[in-house]
């Protein structure tokens, strides 16, 4: 049996899972093992509750350094002729990484069979949140000076602000109900709250593109595009694949009405 | 006797530390912030080679003082010369400096043409003798929101004009950058379509304000701020003064400039600098002036015409601003 389909992780593992993504249906397995049956071989790593704590670890401080960065560059007088630009640019940018991370989680886990990644999800989604924070207050403050008038024009007036600005309130209920406790209280509601996760990608995306296509510049842009599309396009077809499959193997009779939740592991 | 009093802002010469000092110390910290940046591209530390070969003693350019000139306090060299838009050696504000090393000023020819009576070709030495050069410290206000005030080094660009005679027909000049690949990394990208190219309507051209440049700080100009020869048009946004010139041509067709054409309703013809017309994507109501305004200092509101007013307003009366952007 491939690690990925390994039920009977640690018990907070599964708690979490239970909490994350819908666990995969059993009949829906087997089409996804013929989608994936090219993958290379991975290793089943579990890591044991000491490694995991030493990877969480490892990954926080890694997340950091980004902001070490600019507070170095700043301290060296080296963030160049124009620091706030090149603040809100870096900010903006590991935003956008954040996110990036964040939606590479459940395909990560999927493909190389890992179900532990689940447990660095919160840290990144709240890295994002902290990036998008760094960022926004760059703009209010350095960038408006906190004068309401001009933040309500720019919110208002300018597409590429309205779609960030949108994204980044988009973001709050999403880090208010990251917690342990408010996934519990939250239940299944929690999990539907959260796939607000996949418009805030995509605002922010096109907030970077329309920031930089008066320019004629979206190299950049492009590329986030491309790895939130490849991010979203992942979970289309995992999912289609399931469904069909999962048609296919059941009696008409006995098929699930769709969209209605899979079996839920305990 | 000469009786000078602190105003409190001056520093005490025993208190200014020797610049050679201050150099070594930013050098250090320079470095300490080059190796915590291991991911940055790096290239602005490989490049050093050949800036220093292209650098190597900028020849020193005599001016004479213009009343023309803003008292304000200049944006230091480094600032001038290290962030500069010039899209034919990439577009991040650091690609000027570090691929412009490339760019051979010399032997440079600007070839003047069109509706003139004399047309002709320009060395870049004759039009370093050209007529008398003057220091002219200009604001520059660039699109993106942000400015500088830079001592320019040049001549009215109506001096050159007077040397070809335009004819009566003559209503638009344009101006074109070189477009050369081999020189200009930049070129590959399909950012603008090149080469580079600018206009004014001819009585912009003949302002007294419009200087056809050649230096600044006192030196030649630097390649990344468009050796050998520019154009600097003050009241309008830093888009509208072509830089590293090839061609000089009148005509009597309003020219398709590049910004323009890329973007018509972001960028008009005219751009001049203009608090009330916003951007599409941002104010420009105010501006950040570099080396001054930032995490300490707000930004500071953009005057009208970017404060030459009083000298070009008149070119504009009776035309709707917010329509001829």
């Amino acid at each position: 049996m491939p690690a990925w389909t390994c039920t009977r992780h640690s018990d907070r593992a599964s708690r979490v899972s239970a909490y994350g993504r819908p666990a995969i249906r059993s009949d829906a397995r087997g089409a996804l093992a013929t989608l994936i049956a090219a993958r290379p071989r991975v290793p089943a790593i579990r890591p044991s509750a000491r490694a995991l704590a030493w990877i969480r670890a490892v990954l926080f401080v890694s997340a950091l350094v980004p902001l070490a960065r600019l507070f170095a560059l700043g301290y060296a007088d080296a963030l160049g002729a124009n620091p706030v630009e090149f603040v809100t640019r870096s900010t903006g940018t590991w935003t956008l990484v954040m996110l990036c991370a964040t939606l590479s989680v459940t395909p990560l886990r999927r493909l190389l069979g890992w179900p532990w990644l689940l447990r660095l999800r919160r840290m990144l989604g709240l890295f994002a949140f902290f990036y998008a924070t760094l960022h926004f207050t760059t703009w209010l403050w350095f960038d408006q000076w906190f004068d309401p008038a001009s933040m309500l024009a720019d919110i208002m007036k300018r597409p590429f602000v309205t779609v960030g600005f949108t994204a980044f309130v988009l973001l709050l209920p999403l880090a208010a109900t990251s917690t342990q406790a408010m996934m519990r209280r939250l239940g299944r509601r929690w999990q539907e709250l959260h796939r607000l996760v996949y418009a805030i990608a995509l605002l922010g995306v096109l907030h970077y593109w329309w920031a930089k296509a008066g320019k004629n510049d979206v190299a950049e842009p492009f590329v986030y595009a491309l790895v939130v599309a490849g991010l979203l396009a992942f979970r289309l077809v995992w999912t289609t694949a399931g469904a069909v499959r999962a048609r296919r193997a059941t009696p008409p009779s006995r098929a699930r009405a769709p969209g209605r939740p899979g079996r839920r592991r305990p | 006797m000469l009786l000078r009093t602190r105003s409190g802002v001056e520093p005490l010469p025993s208190e200014i530390t020797p610049r050679p000092l201050y150099e070594s110390r930013r050098a250090v910290l320079r470095a300490a912030a080059a190796g915590v940046a291991f991911w940055s591209t790096g290239a602005a530390y490989a490049a050093p080679a050949v800036r220093a070969a292209a650098d190597a003693a900028p020849a020193k350019l005599q001016a004479r003082p213009s009343s023309y000139s803003t008292m304000e306090r200049q944006t230091p060299y480094k600032d001038v010369t290290g962030y500069n838009n010039f899209y034919e050696f990439g577009t991040d504000k650091e690609d000027p400096a570090r691929f412009s090393g490339s760019l051979h000023v010399r032997p440079w020819t600007v070839s003047v043409e069109g509706l003139v009576a004399r047309p002709r070709q320009f060395g870049i030495d004759e039009l370093l003798g050209l007529a008398p050069l003057e220091e002219r410290i200009y604001r520059m206000r660039c699109v993106e929101g942000w400015s500088m005030v830079i001592p320019w080094i040049g001549y009215p660009f109506a001096e050159l004009m007077k040397r070809v005679e335009p004819t009566a027909g003559a209503k638009y000049v344009e101006y074109v950058t070189l477009a050369d690949p081999a020189q200009m990394s930049g070129l590959r990208s399909g950012v603008l379509a090149w080469p580079y190219v600018e206009g004014l309507r001819i009585d912009e051209a003949a302002h007294p304000l419009t200087l056809l440049t050649l230096g600044l700080y006192g030196e030649v100009l630097p390649r990344q701020n468009g050796a050998p020869v520019r154009m600097v048009v003050p009241w309008k946004y830093g888009f509208k003064s072509g830089k590293s010139l090839v061609r000089i041509r009148f005509t009597d067709r309003q020219p398709v400039t590049s910004w323009n054409r890329a973007a018509p309703q972001e960028y008009g013809f005219y751009s001049n600098v203009n608090p009330e017309v916003s951007h599409p994507r941002w104010s420009q109501a105010t501006e950040r002036r570099i080396g001054e305004d930032g995490f300490l200092q707000r930004k500071r509101p953009t005057l009208k015409f970017n404060g030459y007013g009083e000298q070009v307003a008149s070119l504009y009366a009776g035309m709707d601003l917010h329509k001829a952007f």
